[in-house]
């Protein structure tokens, strides 16, 4: 493979770049791999990624209904963080920001990950209490957070609405320095490229029809592009994970949401932080394009819709004028969705099933894109090794049953206050 | 923009309703053993179906009934509603 770098830019700048290789590659799929990943996406690729690098398992094909890119890795609004309370949210994410620190360089590949800080606004005393208990619990597992109070708030983002005759007043915030964006993009580009080039088979508009079990074990996959053998398949699919699901006669603890997303034009620099309001559920940060990039509710009912719905953007784009007054004199540019599998209890699930050889990896809520690579870590080891790691322990399909909810935010299925 | 029919009221804006999850899935009868297996079913497992779709609103804005909508989950076309107490046929 070519590698990235000034000199092969150079290079290919002088044949008018018209020499580039192909990123990836677009195979025929073969009879039989070691492991088959289902979905395409960003955990997908990852997953696929490590399984070659960690496990020295390149055997591997990835199978895509769509196009690479195409789903929630390049729909959702960038933000990479960890600033989670319990510990296993917490470990998880603060080993995922470090494989996203190095992410460029291991992948060849510039993510630009921007670690920029994420501020999460409080508007009242009570907030700023659960605020310092959070970022006390981020503190002793060894992520960096910081209690801002009003005054700190203000400098760093003058442009919030400060004046005193407001319904949510700014107490102060709750920041993460670490934290930040990544272009969404390249991180599936980069992950698909080098997954293809340490032998993983891409396998692009292939949509999985139905499953072969026996006797509580799976041997394979039947696509639109013909029957693939496995002794192990990995269930990668997010929104579309309650489709594949029935078809394997599973019910799951995943109701299948609409998220939307909004940019609006381009703008001069003004805000260098990701900042989420702390009355509601909103978030914004800008793009190097000068987008404001915005995001919040889900539209509150089940949807494969895949596009959004007037009202939920009308009410999360409130909340951001509130927040930001300045944000009224802007005009969008576009609005888009995406199906996210939301689990009951807003933790995701990375884990075995009770068929042998099928794994299961869904519920990443609101949070998916921040966990690719850390998802793709745990998940190869849990197909590689057959067991769990314990980063991903935490994540079990089970723990509806036992009792053992991973209950954040409490944030699940429902939105913020329907 | 969901215009949803309450079976009380008529055709309403999306606005005044509020969702309330899958139809289809029945509480364990009171005072009887169950499994865990029906709770975790009744409490967090969900089919969450793509296509057609009964699911329960409430008329927040308005009469204040639950109803139930069948809905397609891909197109958001609504075919059919009925009062709460009403059976799905």
């Amino acid at each position: 493979m070519q590698k990235y770098s000034v000199f092969s830019l150079v290079k290919n700048a002088l044949s008018n770049h018209e020499n580039w290789d192909l990123a990836w590659k677009d195979p025929t799929p073969k009879k039989e791999y070691d492991v088959v990943i289902i979905g395409g996406g960003g955990h997908g690729l990852a997953t696929a990624y490590y399984l070659a690098k960690e496990h020295n398992i390149t055997n591997v094909a990835i199978i895509e209904k769509g196009w690479i890119g195409g789903g929630n890795v390049g729909r959702n609004t960038t933000i990479i963080r960890s600033n989670y309370m319990h510990d296993d949210n917490a470990l998880f994410s603060e080993f995922g920001m470090d494989l996203w620190r190095r992410m460029s360089q291991d992948l060849n590949y510039n993510v630009m990950f921007s670690p920029r800080g994420i501020i999460n606004l409080a508007h009242s005393d009570a907030q700023m209490n659960t605020y310092a208990r959070r970022g006390n619990s981020m503190r002793l597992n060894g992520i960096d957070a910081v209690l801002l109070n009003r005054e700190e708030v203000r400098e760093i983002i003058p442009m919030a609405d400060f004046s005193e005759n407001v319904r949510f007043p700014i107490f102060g915030g709750l920041m993460q320095p670490s934290a930040g964006t990544a272009r969404h993009d390249a991180v599936a580009w980069g992950y698909a490229r080098q997954a293809d080039d340490m032998g993983v088979d891409i396998i692009q508009n292939c949509e999985v029809i139905g499953f072969d079990v026996s006797a509580g074990k799976i041997n394979g996959v039947r696509t639109s592009r013909g029957d693939i053998k496995a002794k192990k398949i990995g269930l990668c699919v997010a929104g579309s994970t309650n489709i594949l699901a029935e078809k394997l006669n599973m019910t799951l603890p995943i109701e299948t949401h609409l998220l939307q997303a909004c940019v609006s034009e381009p703008v001069k620099p003004v805000l260098d932080k990701v900042v989420t309001f702390g009355a509601g559920h909103f978030y914004i940060s800008q793009s190097d394009k000068g987008e404001m990039v915005m995001g919040g509710d889900l539209d509150g009912y089940n949807s494969y819709a895949q596009r959004g719905n007037l009202p939920t953007l009308q009410h999360v784009l409130t909340e951001g004028i509130a927040m930001m007054p300045f944000l009224s004199k802007l005009k969008m540019l576009r609005t888009w969705g995406g199906i996210m599998d939301m689990s009951m209890d807003g933790s995701p699930i990375i884990d075995k099933t009770h068929i042998e050889g099928l794994y299961l990896n869904c519920g990443w809520c609101y949070g998916g894109f921040k966990a690719t690579p850390a998802s793709g870590w745990t998940f190869a080891h849990t197909i590689a090794q057959d067991r769990v790691h314990e980063l991903n322990a935490g994540y079990s399909l089970n723990r509806f049953n036992t009792g053992h909810l991973l209950d954040e935010k409490g944030l699940g299925t429902k939105t913020w206050i329907s | 923009m969901l215009h949803i029919k309450c079976p009380h009221c008529g055709m309403r804006s999306q606005n005044e309703f509020s969702y309330g999850g899958d139809a289809t899935v029945k509480r364990p009868e009171l005072g009887k053993e169950i499994s865990d297996q029906d709770w975790d079913n009744f409490v967090y497992n969900r089919k969450s179906l793509r296509g057609k779709h009964w699911e329960f609103w409430q008329h927040l804005s308005g009469c204040r009934q639950w109803i139930k909508v069948q809905r397609d989950t891909a197109t958001h076309e609504i075919f059919k509603t009925l009062k709460a107490n009403e059976e799905i046929s």
